[in-house]
């Protein structure tokens, strides 16, 4: 279905793909991995011709997608073939109304209009979006959209669907129905996918095949999943669990890891159960909340929230897209004023407090670490940030080298990987010393490699008494760093308390490792290799 | 299921009323016109955010009746009658003569001011109605396929303007966070750059995404008939503003208004009709013209057709002087108010 023969890319001077050669199959699901700037994005963007007809750049070799070749086809050509959805799914909706976007593509390719009618209404069934229909694109959820992307690619009745991140930045359940989807599609229409993810724990044990780009020039490995899996470097905690355990075959499923681990779990329910993450702060309480309310116009986002946050404690926030979450981390340091309740931070009221004292008592990275950053080198964003937080000079770039060691000083901050920007926003907001830190969602597009850093970084600046508050999706980070997990509900707080017990029972929350292992209560592979050491 | 009404039917009866709005100075008949409006939009209109467009153009009509008083009084010169009040004037030197600043306002002058921005008040309230009653993006889904990349840009457009708005307040939100003021002009500038950077970015995504969805498909077209389709347009637009202009101006020779309208009319349709065949594009769920659209459109225009009849007739009180009572003439009030008729026909089934 998709041949790619001997393709290397090139974009000013830069190589990034060099000799690809594949030959995925009809039916097939193919996972593309790889650390970031690998060119993931680039070589799925080369399946529909996006690569290199409107990127530019210098394509060598051949792609055929279903006979056709990209060199001849510029994407327009071939969205009757190939369906695209973006890595922001929001940013490709061309139209205001869910119906009227799925109806687009047919549009654009002249299908007769009683087709489209059919077709409009077999995607809306087909991908649970039929209670949308009405809806404007606005409105929905990260799940919902992605769903809508999809459905809007499908309706052109497409061989090859080509996915970049599709579940980066959905919460769990929402991850689970898109996945639940694309698998429908594939099982029963004999859809090619080929996407690609970082998070490689929510799909690896969809996938048939692997892509694994290696990024030092060297050809991409490509074979069945567990295959590739057997030696990669990036891997996902079911599959480093597996070759801790040193089970054959390597298992990619929890499903077939709890089959496997009977033995083990055995060893492990005699075994002295793993000391809970330390907290080693004075234990200073840094920030409390009582009765928090906060609305927007006439919509609550949190309802009576209590919360207290002692110094040395790493706090995981979890809870489902729009649950209150990120309005608790502004309530914090002072975004948004509360409707009602009581914040104090340090010993002041968050919101009555100017910026340029907020800076020294809480920080916070968003959700998109790029909005703090706006000079035009590194060097010149560090030396601002000792300005705005009148620090002493070179206190910023000193953060960063430690940080994220040997970034180049004239590059400029859109041209960092995405842990590199997240270490540059963190730089900047440590610069004011602020005791408590929150950060926003810090795992999105983080490869494993960038997150190993991240969970380091977090656990220096707690041992250093801050407090650290995380909103995050992300079970694994959760598993490894948290010493307190918090979730919340519908603007409200319904389980607080020590990761281990709060994450352990829930079956959205709990990691992999978790899950085989289960009563044990054991959460990353780290513990497990210690409590069977 | 409650269907909406083709937004073109609803354009049609807003512009009929409104040019019959021009077409008279009698304040009662344009209050009708506006109380017809009103009826139809309370009976009519959506919980769609374009539904508030009414009370905003109300708003401005108002603003521009007021303004037009103010002006009218002070610096107009002013009709023979009584006087109401002397304002204090001031001298102009001679070369500024014609203009007048101060001194007496008639009641016959403030009458001939407000009859006037009555009645651009009025047409202002019936684009307002056509504003709230139909869906701005159902309307561009209708334009003819030769200008379907206009209408594209009309809605990416607008779709844009929220994206940037939250894209500013998530700066704004950055700064704070990094211990500046988010006031100034110096905070401003520093807003500036991340938000087009933003816009740009998404433009580019947008691109690539409408691209791999197959936009600007095309099929081949000699070059002659571009030609053709070009010079029809452009023609046959030209046309039509000047018929447009002739007919709404009453004064404007009778050449110049209906024929040149009606052939205009013609000539740009044919040149979408032609340019439309480069695009092999079709239409998802078209909105029918149907009776409701016809009886809605249709009284729109007999609204405007009873007051241009009334003109050429010369019916007493359509231009009241000032001083007397304005009337309320019967043919052109039964026309304006038979556009009541969209209340009556309330949700349609379909």
């Amino acid at each position: 279905m998709i041949r790619f023969e001997r393709v290397g890319f090139r974009y000013g001077g830069t190589p990034v793909l060099t000799d690809v050669d594949l030959e995925i199959e009809e039916g097939e699901l193919c996972l593309v991995a790889g650390r970031t700037g690998t060119g993931k994005s680039t070589l799925l963007r080369a399946v529909n011709g996006l690569v290199p007809h409107f990127t530019g750049g210098v394509l060598s070799g051949r792609v055929t997608v279903a006979g056709r070749d990209t060199r001849d086809h510029p994407p327009r050509e071939l969205a009757d073939v190939v369906g695209y959805v973006g890595q922001d799914p929001r940013a490709g909706f061309v139209s205001d109304v869910v119906e009227e976007e799925l109806a687009y593509g047919m549009e654009s390719l002249g299908v007769p209009p009683d087709v489209m009618r059919r077709r409009v209404e077999e995607t809306l069934d087909l991908l649970g979006l039929a209670g949308l229909r009405d809806r404007p694109l606005g409105t929905l959820s990260g799940g919902q959209a992605q769903r809508v992307a999809i459905g809007s690619v499908l309706t052109t009745h497409p061989k090859v669907l080509v996915l970049d991140e599709p579940t980066s930045a959905l919460d769990p359940v929402g991850a689970e129905d898109v996945l639940a989807t694309l698998q429908r599609l594939v099982h029963d229409l004999g859809l090619t996918v080929v996407l690609a993810e970082h998070r490689l724990e929510r799909v690896v044990h969809l996938a048939d095949t692997m892509v694994l780009l290696p990024g030092d020039g060297r050809p991409p490995a490509y074979g069945p999943t567990g295959a590739i899996m057997a030696d990669s470097p990036v891997a996902p905690p079911v599959v480093r669990l597996g070759r801790l355990a040193g089970w054959s075959p390597l298992p990619l499923s929890v499903r077939d890891a709890r089959r496997a681990a009977a033995p083990l779990r055995e060893r492990l329910a005699v075994a002295p159960p793993p000391a809970p993450p330390s907290v080693n702060g004075d234990g200073r309480t840094l920030a409390s909340v009582r009765g928090l309310e906060v609305r927007y116009g006439p919509v609550p986002a949190l309802r009576g929230v209590d919360l207290s946050v002692a110094s040395g404690e790493v706090i995981a926030l979890m809870g489902r897209n729009g649950a209150g979450k990120s309005s608790l981390l502004r309530a914090l340091v002072g975004l948004v004023r509360p409707a009602g309740g009581r914040v104090r931070v340090g010993d002041a009221a968050p919101h009555e407090t100017p910026p340029r004292v907020m800076v020294r008592n809480a920080g916070l990275v968003p959700q998109d670490a790029a909005d703090l950053l706006y000079a035009e080198t590194v060097a010149a964003e560090c030396a601002a940030a000792d300005r705005d937080m009148a620090a002493e000079r070179g206190a910023c770039r000193s953060l960063f080298e430690r940080l994220a060691p040997g970034v180049d000083d004239a590059l400029h901050p859109r041209d960092l990987s995405e842990g590199q920007r997240l270490s540059l926003a963190l730089a900047v907001i440590l610069t004011g010393r602020p005791p408590l830190v929150l950060l926003d969602e810090p795992t999105r597009g983080l490869d494993y490699t960038a997150k190993e850093r991240l969970v380091e970084i977090v656990r220096d600046l707690a041992a250093d008494g801050h407090a650290l508050v995380l909103a995050t999706h992300d079970v694994e980070l959760v598993a490894e760093v948290a010493t307190r997990t918090v979730v919340v509900a519908e603007g409200e707080i319904v389980a607080d308390g020590p990761t281990a017990e709060v994450v352990v029972s829930s079956p959205a929350f709990a990691p992999q490792v978790g899950k085989i292992l289960a009563p044990a209560p054991v959460l990353t592979v780290d513990q497990a290799r210690e409590v069977l050491a | 299921m409650n269907r909406r009404l083709h937004p073109g039917a609803w354009w049609l009866w807003a512009l009929g009323l409104a040019t019959a709005a021009t077409r008279t100075t009698d304040p009662l008949l344009l209050l009708l016109v506006g109380a017809v409006t009103g009826t139809v939009v309370a009976v009519r209109r959506t919980d769609d955010p374009w539904a508030r467009a009414y009370g905003m153009f109300l708003r401005i009509g108002l603003f521009v009746v007021v303004v037009r008083l103010v002006f009218g009084a002070v610096f107009a010169a002013q009709a023979p009658g009584t006087t109401l009040v002397t304002l204090p004037s001031v001298t102009l030197p001679s070369w500024m003569a014609g203009l007048r600043v101060g001194g007496p306002v008639t009641a016959e002058g403030l009458a001939v001011a407000g009859y006037d921005a009555l009645r651009l008040a009025t047409v202002l309230v019936c684009v307002g109605a056509a504003n709230a009653l139909a869906a701005p993006s159902r309307l561009l889904k209708s334009v003819p396929g030769a200008l379907y990349e206009v209408g594209v840009a009309v809605v990416v457009a607008m779709t844009f303007a929220p994206q940037a708005v939250a894209h500013v307040r998530r700066v704004r939100d950055a700064q704070r966070l990094r211990g500046r003021a988010d006031r100034g002009i110096r905070s401003l500038r520093r807003l500036a750059m991340p938000v087009l950077e933003g816009a740009l970015d998404r433009s580019v995504q947008l691109a690539a995404a409408m691209d791999a969805r197959g936009y600007g498909r095309t099929a081949a077209v000699p070059r002659t008939r571009r030609r053709a389709t070009a010079a029809l347009v452009l023609g046959g637009l030209l046309a039509v503003c000047a018929g447009l202009y002739g007919l709404l101006d009453g004064q404007a020779p009778a050449a110049l208004g209906t024929p040149m309208l009606l052939a205009g009319s013609v000539c740009a349709a044919a040149g979408l009709w032609l340019g439309g065949r480069r695009s092999p594009r079709t239409r998802y769920r078209p909105d029918p013209w149907a009776l409701p659209e016809w009886v809605t459109g249709g009284s729109g225009v007999l609204a405007a057709a009873a007051m241009t009849a009334a003109g050429l007739a010369g019916t007493e009180g359509l231009r009241p002087v000032p001083g007397s009572a304005p009337g309320l003439p019967a043919l052109p009030a039964a026309g304006v108010l038979l556009a009541l008729a969209p209340a009556l026909l309330r949700r349609i089934r379909t």
